[in-house]
């Protein structure tokens, strides 16, 4: 616990304190007439305007796992950290006109969660139970990370101890954030986004003009990067990486960004900000407003090559004895920013982890309250008792979390979140495509779901990462050359690499297709459609539609 | 394909020619376009700035979708705000 950084640590902890208040008191803001029901405490009385629900999803897809981690993997990797600009590129026109429809049917049906949906649509408890199971697995290691990011930021001002008291105020900081959000639900993210949204862009912008002008400018900061890149690592004898993309990775970059975008909108948490917004309009202005955070996270991504120029050493965890790679952006600060600067920049960072880590444990906890516990627990519970047990879930989710950063080593919780994102993905035929036609058959989808799922783990278990010397799980690229269907190996030889998640996806639908035409064939019933055509068109002043948070 | 009924609500599949425009932030996948060094802008490689521009023509391309496909009143009936309704406002 030597070197702390005073001036640094005063000012992160007066900004933590005024967003705990502000945590506190936003059980008051825009109340409803109870918070003991799940439209209002799980999704802020479905009425956020444009304003709020953009702070609230930009505060929930950008998150200070991103911010910490896309310039890290620049500075170690080059161009294919990149990935993260075309995904959020592509992502806004791909997700348009399907989280309109999504939001219409929830509207009217009531729904809170994506397997409510499911469950809705198909009739089938297990197809809805799979959803719901692969939402709350994906979701935890991503709370995990948030913590990761928190605790780049809490190494870098000197709290690196070693064991239980290095953990220490990330559990205080963990306990503060659990129990406004059970107070608040999901009032309290959205009104802390505000102040985290206004620090990060504040910081990014002073960074991203102020540190290229003080390093040389870009053209020189380019420079020095190719060059540091293109040097054999010792680990391997190969270049670590490039300032383009190799005829390797190429497509490896494109099919990444593309899973990770149709991915975004199938995790529950972002789901959650699309419901909680009162009308389709707030949607559609979202999609056209959010790419102002890209802008922000390409220019950050960039400071991974500032970080190169600049000399940064990553930091080595007191926990684990081995360099964190997450910590370069925080040192880059702590290096080129008088203390107090770098300290309103830690706390964006900071509370940017808090405001994605209380929405995604609100969408865990409604996940397990509607579709596990009211669907096989209390099949009768009333909406008290579902908004009680999502407040006490939501304090278990987050425990979860924390436990999973304490026992295990960070390196491990950033792999269960590659493993989470070619998870959810699979549920994107199940989820996506269920919203425009009902023609895939719900055996069909589920026994696309078991394929996807198993051959996508099998597919990462496969990967190899020779740079740490880890045999499996190191990395989410797959060589064409190893992929093998059955010891069929189509692509033998080839060193292209691509994004497992899409693999698995594709098979997940052929899967799909095939089951479903057998069992159209055999004549299975498919279940009963609860929803209604006209159920995915209805818009915030329709006449008929259900009233919220009503018991 | 989409109808509209007597009641004035929407079914079934709708179709609008101006969502085509959506496919045209998808080029940021065809990384041969752009996986080049130069020209530079600002000393940044064009492979940087070509993909930070395409950032604007996303939102260009779905703020167009969004100003083309916004809800038309389906009636031309004259405006029976009730009280509660006016007092509300946009703050609704």
């Amino acid at each position: 616990m030597s070197n702390l950084q005073w001036p640094e640590l005063i000012i992160f902890t007066i900004l933590f304190a005024l967003v705990t208040v502000l945590g506190f008191m936003a059980s008051r803001w825009q109340r409803g007439s109870t918070l003991d029901h799940l439209d209002e405490w799980g999704l802020g009385g479905r009425k956020f305007g444009s304003w709020i629900t953009w702070f609230l999803l930009g505060g929930d897809l950008y998150t200070a796992y991103t911010f910490v981690a896309v310039p890290a993997l620049v500075f170690s990797a080059g161009a294919l950290g990149l990935y993260a600009l075309p995904y959020t590129i592509v992502v806004y026109p791909i997700v348009l006109l399907p989280a309109l429809r999504m939001w219409s049917v929830s509207r009217v049906r009531g729904y809170v969660t994506p397997a409510d949906f499911v469950r809705g649509r198909f009739g089938s408890p297990i197809l809805a139970l799979l959803v719901a199971i692969t939402g709350i697995v994906a979701t935890m290691p991503y709370i995990a990370l948030q913590l990761v990011g928190l605790e780049a930021v809490l190494r870098t001002m000197g709290i690196n101890g070693s064991g239980i008291v290095g953990h220490l105020p990330l559990l205080v900081a963990f306990v503060i954030l659990a129990f406004y959000t059970y107070q608040s639900g999901l009032r309290a993210p959205a009104l802390i986004a505000f102040v985290k949204d206004i620090l990060i862009y504040i910081v990014i912008l002073v960074a991203i003009i102020y540190l290229p002008s003080k390093l040389g400018g870009w053209s020189h900061i380019f420079d020095t990067a190719a060059k540091k890149l293109g040097t054999p690592s010792p680990a391997t004898g190969k270049p670590a990486g490039s300032i383009l993309l190799t005829a390797n990775n190429q497509l490896q970059y494109a099919t990444l960004a593309l899973g990770s975008a149709l991915a975004l909108f199938l995790y529950p948490h972002s789901l959650t900000s699309v419901l909680a917004s009162r009308g389709r309009n707030v949607i559609k202005r979202n999609m056209v407003a959010l790419p102002a955070y890209s802008l922000v996270l390409g220019l950050l991504a960039l400071l991974g090559y500032v970080a190169i120029t600049a000399g940064i050493k990553p930091l080595t965890n007191a926990a684990t004895g081995k360099a964190d790679g997450n910590t370069i952006v925080p040192v880059l600060f702590d290096n080129q920013f008088s203390s107090w600067f770098a300290g309103i920049a830690f706390a964006a960072i900071g509370i940017g982890a808090l405001v994605p880590a209380a929405i995604m444990s609100i969408a865990a906890a409604n996940l397990w309250t509607r579709n596990i516990y009211k669907e096989y627990i209390r099949k009768n519970a009333t909406p008290q008792e579902e908004a009680k047990q999502a407040k006490l879930a939501s304090l278990v989710v987050k425990l979860g979390a924390v436990a999973v950063i304490i026992l295990i080593d960070p390196q491990f919780s950033i792999d269960l979140q590659l493993i989470g994102g070619v998870l959810i993905l699979q549920t994107l035929p199940a989820v996506a495509l269920a919203l425009y036609t009902r023609w895939l058959h719900r055996w069909g989808l589920i026994a696309g779901w078991v394929v996807g799922i198993g051959w996508g783990l099998i597919m990462l278990y496969g990967i190899p990462n020779p740079a740490n010397g880890k045999q499996h799980f190191g990395g989410s690229a797959l060589a064409l050359g190893n992929m093998s269907i059955f010891g069929w190996h189509p692509f033998s030889g080839s060193q292209v690499q691509i994004y497992v998640g899409f693999v698995a996806l594709i098979a997940n639908l052929v899967v799909a297709v095939v089951v479903t035409v057998i069992a159209r064939q055999m004549k299975v019933f498919n279940g009963t459609d609860d929803t209604n055509a006209e159920d995915y068109h209805a818009d915030e002043n329709d006449k008929d539609l259900r009233p919220i948070g009503v018991h | 394909m989409s109808t509209v009924k007597h009641d004035g609500k929407v079914r079934g599949l709708q179709f609008n020619p101006w969502n085509l425009l959506l496919i045209v932030p998808l080029l940021v996948l065809v990384t041969p376009l752009f996986n080049l060094d130069g020209p530079r802008l600002f000393g940044m490689p064009f492979f940087y700035w070509f993909q930070f521009l395409m950032v604007a023509v996303g939102v260009l391309s779905t703020w167009i979708v969004y100003m083309m496909t916004r809800a038309k009143p389906t009636v031309d009936a004259p405006d029976k705000l009730s009280v509660e309704d006016l007092d509300e406002g946009d703050a609704r």
